[in-house]
């Protein structure tokens, strides 16, 4: 596994290449679906919330207070990344992102992004949510909890060894790409 | 102190943490399948690890805890009114302990009360039957493969597709060519050929139900099941869409008439976090033994 550790510069993720096994650690902010609505309609990042060379996780986990009334999260694997499509590749412009966590792939539009501003896509385990919330060391903050409600709110957290798979790099290349064109061809030789 | 409640909310925590038999024998098998040192085997391993270590803390294998689908069969007699009001207050405790995230969402306004109980959810198919047993089995379907999901109608042209079983055939697998990774695989179809848009759908959730090692009783379709199988796991999408040897743990297809002017063929992606179990309850709501 190659360490990826704050700050997550350029150049750190300029050396990433599809295929590579990445252990995260450092901060990353939950977004999804309401939340990149959200900012692609011109809404405010909440102050707190800089995700200026930062990464983004598509995710909405499971958090409880414990007794003495800290956030907990208890599972918190990714969710499916294709319907940010339409936000993502802006996004990535205008807040300088250089990572986005996430499951299953994105178009086109975010491969660009990714390649023109120095972005990378992070695919990690759908449905681990146990074995990825052990990597969350702790809750530091929450945003928009009452507005968009807890799966949809931007959590801050810490991670240490978050293990992801590059499945979209920032050379252009796509592991997603790949297998749809390698699978549609196997496809066609089996069925008249 | 109400039984019925405790065994619901019993059954949703199981459902919620523990992956059925059937479906660990069937990951770890495809486990062993996968390339040493490939990214495949490194997603199969996290899923191994992670299927463990949901069952050791009792929490969600997945965050997605789904729609929350019950199937009950009951006797004659048996008071639906108060089981559904009881699997309502066994879904807002279940929430409140962690099993369930807080899932369920205002359509209209976009608004999360917390509970999980509102229009629709949870999701309750009764049925009859002259048994004495009381049966309830439980599916959380997370909305990652249920997006991917699909519903064709025949002929289709674009996939040369007729009325036939052959037809039947080229749509399911290109419902696994468009899925890729995108519904968790590697993943278990359940189809239903026949029916109406919406019985379609809702019989092809039912396949579920069944067990993966089960054959279909019916030899035309247990044929059909064996070959989508095989040639799903054929593609190279593999676990996560990294490319891989297993895309499929299962295929279940049950059929329905239709009328002469329709020919759905409905398919329900379920990822590998198949959180299905379910239990018989003795009249009084206790549980008397487990059906996966």
């Amino acid at each position: 596994m190659i360490p990826l550790t704050a700050p997550f510069t350029e150049d750190k993720i300029r050396a990433l290449k599809v295929g590579d096994a990445v252990a995260i650690s450092g901060i990353v902010f939950t977004g999804r679906d309401a939340v990149h609505k959200y900012l692609h309609e011109g809404g405010e990042l909440p102050a707190g919330v800089d995700l200026t060379n930062g990464i983004i996780y598509h995710c909405g986990p499971v958090v409880l207070k414990d007794a003495s009334g800290a956030w907990k999260v208890t599972a918190a694997g990714p969710t499916t990344s294709i319907r940010e499509e339409p936000y993502q590749g802006q996004i990535i412009r205008d807040f300088k992102l250089r990572g986005v966590i996430g499951k299953g792939g994105m178009g086109d539009r975010t491969l660009r992004a990714c390649q023109e501003h120095g972005c990378v896509y992070l695919h990690a385990i759908g449905g681990a949510a146990q074995v990825l919330a052990e990597c969350v060391v702790q809750v530091r903050n929450v945003y928009l909890l009452e507005k968009f409600g807890s799966p949809e709110a931007i959590w801050e957290l810490e991670v240490r060894d978050f293990p992801v798979v590059v499945t979209m790099d920032s050379h252009g290349r796509s592991l997603h790409q790949e297998v749809f064109a390698q699978s549609q061809a196997e496809l066609a030789r089996r069925v008249a | 102190m109400n039984v019925l409640l405790d065994s619901l909310v019993e059954i949703i925590r199981r459902t919620s943490a523990e992956i059925p038999d059937d479906v660990q024998r069937s990951i770890l098998a495809s486990l062993e399948r996968e390339k040493a040192g490939s990214i495949a085997e490194s997603a199969m391993k996290i899923i191994e690890q992670n299927i463990q270590l949901a069952k050791q803390k009792s929490q969600p294998i997945c965050q997605d805890t789904g729609s929350i689908l019950f199937y009950v069969d009951a006797p004659v007699g048996f008071d639906q009114i108060h089981f559904e009001e009881t699997a309502r207050l066994a879904v807002t405790e279940a929430t409140k302990r962690g099993y369930l995230r807080q899932n369920s969402v205002d359509s209209i306004n976009g608004a999360n009360d917390g509970t999980n109980v509102g229009p629709g959810s949870p999701s309750m198919h009764f049925h009859q039957h002259r048994s004495d047993h009381i049966e309830v089995r439980l599916v959380l379907k997370g909305g990652g493969c249920e997006n991917v999901g699909a519903q064709y109608s025949l002929p289709n042209e674009k996939l040369k597709a007729n009325r036939d079983l052959e037809g039947c055939r080229k749509v399911i697998l290109d419902a696994v060519l468009q899925a890729q990774g995108k519904g968790c695989g590697p993943g278990v179809l359940g189809v239903c050929i026949g029916g109406d848009r919406a019985t379609g759908f809702e019989f092809s959730k039912r396949q579920l139900l069944r067990l993966l090692e089960d054959r279909n009783p019916i030899h035309e379709l247990d044929t059909l099941e064996q070959d989508i199988l095989q040639t799903a796991n054929e593609l190279g999408i593999g676990p996560m869409g990294f490319g891989g040897k297993t895309t499929l743990l299962g295929v279940k297809i049950g059929a329905l008439n239709r009328v002469p002017a329709s020919f759905f063929v409905s398919v329900s992606y379920m990822c590998w976090a198949f959180r299905r179990q379910g239990a018989q309850l003795t009249h009084d709501g206790s549980l008397l033994n487990w059906l996966y």
